[in-house]
């Protein structure tokens, strides 16, 4: 039988880099095809060009046999092939059939849309395929799950038969990802081919029939879910042997350090956010904060970082009571700060990577003596740090914005974790990285822990929280609904916790007794 | 555990040869950056070639004989114009040569006239566009700078005027520092409404500009009316010991104020990337959240930055009073405060690339008026080809696709976009 798809030796050089080298790939009709790889792998930009958003320089793309010139997304979409984007492309206060006809309408009298007509093929869709939605539906009331499904439909409306998922588990709870994979394999087994594009190993194991990894713009190898693991997948990512345990000993928790009462914060539009959340962290003890994004915690982290002015409650470092101090204030008291979005808040992208380093210090000496900076020492420190965190820049006065992302987060981690401090609020601090530099951020949190700092970690990354925390804490539409210590939980309880299920009915009652009560 | 963190993952076999790559895009920097401004000024020649020609009474009425004398005609129109320019703002060749032979002082001066003009019309360039550039790299775009030069110009009028009997060492300084004052207080109040309130300081500082208008209009023909002038809008002139001086016997204006812009120039240059203020300003006006992140207080930076700005407007005007106009008239600026904007940009919001760009500014104006003369080439089209070589400084994107240059790495450039859109 002739492959659905085949691409042979297709390349394509960017300015400096090869972004894909000579890849072949063959995929069969009904398949469930996993392309791994960690960012900057050349996964976009092998998917971007079968999608006809760049013209490969070398190679060729073949649809059952046939050689395709995919110029646009118009042709692919004509070939039948569609993409589910990372970010979904849909308009908020359109409804999900207005979404699903955009750009595809189905007409009625020359030029009316006919509405009724579509929404009767979303539900014909909808059953076929067991996406369950309603047509009627705005997509502004819509979870981010069930969005997803109105991306799908919009590409199975198109009559697609190849769908391409770019990183589609990123804002799902894990049982999201679950209902999505049900989803991949319904569409599998009805005859669609799919192309499902990640850096996540266990969503690899868990749903593909075949595995192929891209390293650094070239294949380096295919298996089945059967003969690999995630050691196996993780060291054919990365090129060699990468430890996914953490090495993490258990500690007694020290003094209190950072203690938080009735907190109530409200976001810009006054709606409260964080909603009389209690908590405690003492030190060396890493508390994992666990929840689907937006539910309060950047918010939380903001009110505890002195970003954000909380409503009520009281916030207390080291004895000390900071509900109104100033960023800089709780900074100086021996807090760190790696926020959740390091381009927007934690760096100044066009600075050097040395001013970056300094950039919650260099105010004091040594790094200004008087009103002068001391460039000197800002570049000595920095070519020690980077050294001591392998931050792999041409120079210290390289601009940050040109590193990649994983060493613009070792940066932030450097510049933070190179201070003497007593508590550490890492958001996300691994978002969006490959798995090296995951290993190596993990290593640096449960290092501080060690040397008896206070961590409270924020994460939507369920097995970063399981993996890191000594405890874990469920956030939940702005409250904590559960605060139970790491030890005989599953990942699934937690999950069920993150989807908002009361502890009553998520944990066993030995379990339940342990968990603090929630607020 | 510590162990494992000693033990570097193995270097990346490809990072050596990024590295070079790298250090080459680096070097490469220099001439791409000379290279968009001198093009610029070339294609601008050019295009205001063909504008020359094609809107010369002369050259049509050559055409009406024959074609090549149309032709002839056309390339002599452009040759006088151009020539004119050229002798009009650095100097004519052969008789800097006959003063220097003939070693009379005066002749010698008056020779190089043009070139030193062109620097006397550079000197309020360089404080106003430094003003914009300020600005910029607090994350501010201030588009008031006339009107904090006219009310520094006031200012300095009226110290240099109603002041009388001090010596000229402390008379002309602090002539000088009102103008900055009164400018400084003019941008604090948009900095002010910007942090206190949110209101934009593009409409602020507009709105601040017609204010300052009228009121110099107000206090020129009353309050600070020069006795006797019929009520003309004028002030009287100066005390001679405000006065800032000029170096030679007049009709040379070329004066001490020159030098005075390029020490301020070399000071901004040192707060903006050598103290802990400019970092302050420069991280306020790149990433106002990572700013606040890393414990700044964006509300008063952005007001100091605002008052610093206007403090550099209002120089301008004090320099232009002190130096060349000796009193105030309404007509002190011919839009030198709007033009800042276009320096600013062109001199990417460096002191010295606002330094170069001045130069070449004043030198344009400078050489256009003496082109104007000659040629008898309308002002209007004058000002046309200025702005087109201006336009094509400005807009290097127009250039780069004109030649298929490709686009420079990325360096340290303010995010222009935060002083529209309100960078918080």
């Amino acid at each position: 039988m002739t492959p659905i798809l085949q691409l042979k030796g297709i390349t394509k050089q960017f300015p400096g880099v090869l972004a894909n080298d000579h890849i072949d790939l063959t995929l069969n009709k009904g398949e469930i095809l996993a392309l791994l790889g960690e960012n900057g792998a050349g996964k976009t930009t092998l998917m971007n060009i079968l999608y006809g958003l760049y013209q490969p320089d070398e190679g060729e793309i073949l649809i059952e046999g046939k050689q395709l010139i995919v110029d646009s997304p118009t042709d692919a979409i004509k070939a039948g092939i569609g993409m589910v984007h990372q970010h979904f492309m849909l308009i908020p206060v359109f409804t999900v059939t207005e979404n699903v006809m955009l750009g595809d309408e189905t007409i009625k009298y020359g030029d009316f849309l006919d509405r009724q007509r579509a929404a009767d093929r979303i539900i014909e869709i909808s059953e076929t395929y067991n996406l369950a939605v309603d047509p009627n539906d705005y997509i502004r009331d819509l979870p981010v799950g069930v969005q997803q499904r109105v991306e799908i439909i919009k590409l199975l409306f198109r009559e697609a038969e190849i769908l391409i998922f770019d990183e589609p588990t990123a804002v799902l709870t894990p049982q999201e990802a679950d209902e999505l994979f049900s989803i991949m394999r319904s569409l599998a087994e009805q005859g669609k081919s799919i192309i499902f594009i990640t850096h996540k190993l266990r969503e690899v194991l868990a749903i593909a029939d075949r595995i192929m990894v891209i390293r650094r713009g070239a294949m380096v190898g295919e298996t089945t879910p059967e003969e690999a693991d995630k050691n196996s997948l993780a060291a054919m990512m990365v090129g060699r042997a990468v430890d996914l345990e953490v090495d993490k000993t258990d500690k007694e928790p020290g003094e209190l350090i950072l203690s938080i009462k009735d907190l109530v914060v409200a976001d810009k539009f006054q709606n409260i956010v964080v909603d009389n959340v209690s908590l405690d962290v003492h030190a060396g003890e890493i508390v994992g904060v666990a929840g689907v994004q937006g539910n309060g915690q950047t918010e939380f982290v903001e009110a505890v970082t002195g970003l954000r002015k909380s409503a009520e409650g009281t916030i207390t470092l080291l004895g000390e009571d900071v509900t109104k101090a100033t960023p800089r204030q709780i900074t100086e008291m021996g807090s760190a700060h790696v926020p959740e979005d390091r381009q927007i808040d934690g760096l100044v992208l066009p600075f050097p990577v040395a001013e970056n380093l300094v950039l919650c210090t260099y105010y004091k000496e040594p790094f200004s003596k008087g009103v002068i900076l001391q460039y000197k020492t800002i570049l000595n420190h920095a070519e020690q740090l980077i050294e001591d965190f392998d931050i792999r820049t041409p120079s210290p006065l390289t601009p940050v914005s040109s590193l990649s992302g994983g060493n613009q987060q070792k940066v932030i981690i450097a510049r933070e974790l190179s201070r003497p401090i007593q508590l550490l609020v890492a958001s996300q601090p691994t978002r969006g990285l490959d798995v090296g530099s995951i290993e190596y951020i993990h290593k640096r949190i449960v290092q501080k822990r060690d040397e008896g700092s206070a961590v409270l970690l924020i994460s939507p990354e369920l097995d970063e929280i399981m993996e890191l925390s000594d405890r874990i804490v469920v956030m939940y539409r702005g409250k904590i609904i559960a605060n139970l210590p790491n030890k005989g939980v599953t990942k699934e309880q937690v999950g069920l916790l993150m989807a908002g299920v009361t502890p009553e009915e998520a944990l066993s009652e030995d379990q339940a007794k342990i968990t603090e009560p929630a607020n | 555990m510590d162990q494992d963190i000693q033990n570097k993952p193995e270097k990346n076999p490809d990072q050596p040869e990024e590295v070079l790559k790298d250090q080459e895009k680096h070097k490469g920097n220099f001439w791409s950056k000379i290279s968009i401004p001198l093009l610029a000024i070339v294609t601008g020649l050019l295009i205001g070639a063909i504008l020359i020609a094609a809107t010369s009474p002369a050259v049509y009425d050559a055409f009406g004989e024959s074609f090549w004398s149309g032709i002839k005609t056309a390339f002599s129109e452009i040759f006088i114009s151009y020539k004119a320019l050229f002798t009009g703002s650095i100097g004519d060749p052969v008789r800097i040569f006959n003063a220097i032979a003939s070693g009379e002082k005066q002749a010698i001066y008056e020779a190089i006239n043009p070139f030193l003009e062109s620097l006397v019309q550079a000197t309020p360039y360089i404080f106003a566009g430094l003003a914009v550039a300020l600005g910029f790299r607090a994350g501010l775009f201030n588009i008031g700078v006339e009107g904090q030069l006219f009310i520094g110009a006031a200012c300095a009028t009226f110290v240099g005027y109603a002041v009388k009997g001090l010596p000229w060492i402390i008379h002309m300084p602090l002539a000088f520092i009102a103008g900055g004052l009164g400018g400084a207080l003019w941008g604090f109040i948009a900095g002010f409404l910007k942090a206190k309130t949110g209101a934009h300081e593009v409409i602020n500082t507009i709105m601040l500009n017609w204010i300052a208008f009228r009121l110099t209009e107000w206090l020129l023909s009353g309050p600070m009316t020069r006795p006797g002038s019929g009520g003309m809008p004028i002030s009287p002139i100066i005390e001679e010991s405000a006065q800032i001086p000029q170096f030679f016997p007049s009709p040379v204006r070329f004066h001490l104020g020159f030098f005075i812009a390029l020490a301020f120039a070399w000071l901004i240059w040192w707060i903006l990337f050598k103290t802990k203020w400019g970092l302050n300003m420069r991280t306020v006006g790149t990433n106002p959240r990572a700013a606040k992140y890393a414990g700044l207080n964006v509300n008063t930076t952005t007001m100091i930055g605002m008052a610093l700005s206007g403090a550099l407007a209002g120089l301008a005007g004090s320099i232009q009073i002190l130096a060349v106009n000796r009193s105030m008239a309404l007509g002190l600026s011919s839009g030198y405060g709007f033009d800042s904007i276009a320096l600013a940009l062109i001199g990417n919001n460096h002191p010295l690339g606002v330094v170069l760009s001045s130069i070449l500014f004043g030198t344009l104006r400078n050489g256009a008026t003496r082109m104007m003369v000659v040629s008898k080439i309308p002002i209007d089209i004058v000002s046309v080809i200025q702005a087109i070589i201006l336009m094509f400084v400005a807009a290097p994107a127009i250039i780069r696709a004109l030649y298929r240059l490709r686009k420079p790495k990325q360096e340290e450039t303010t995010v222009f976009v935060s002083g529209w859109g309100g960078g918080q």
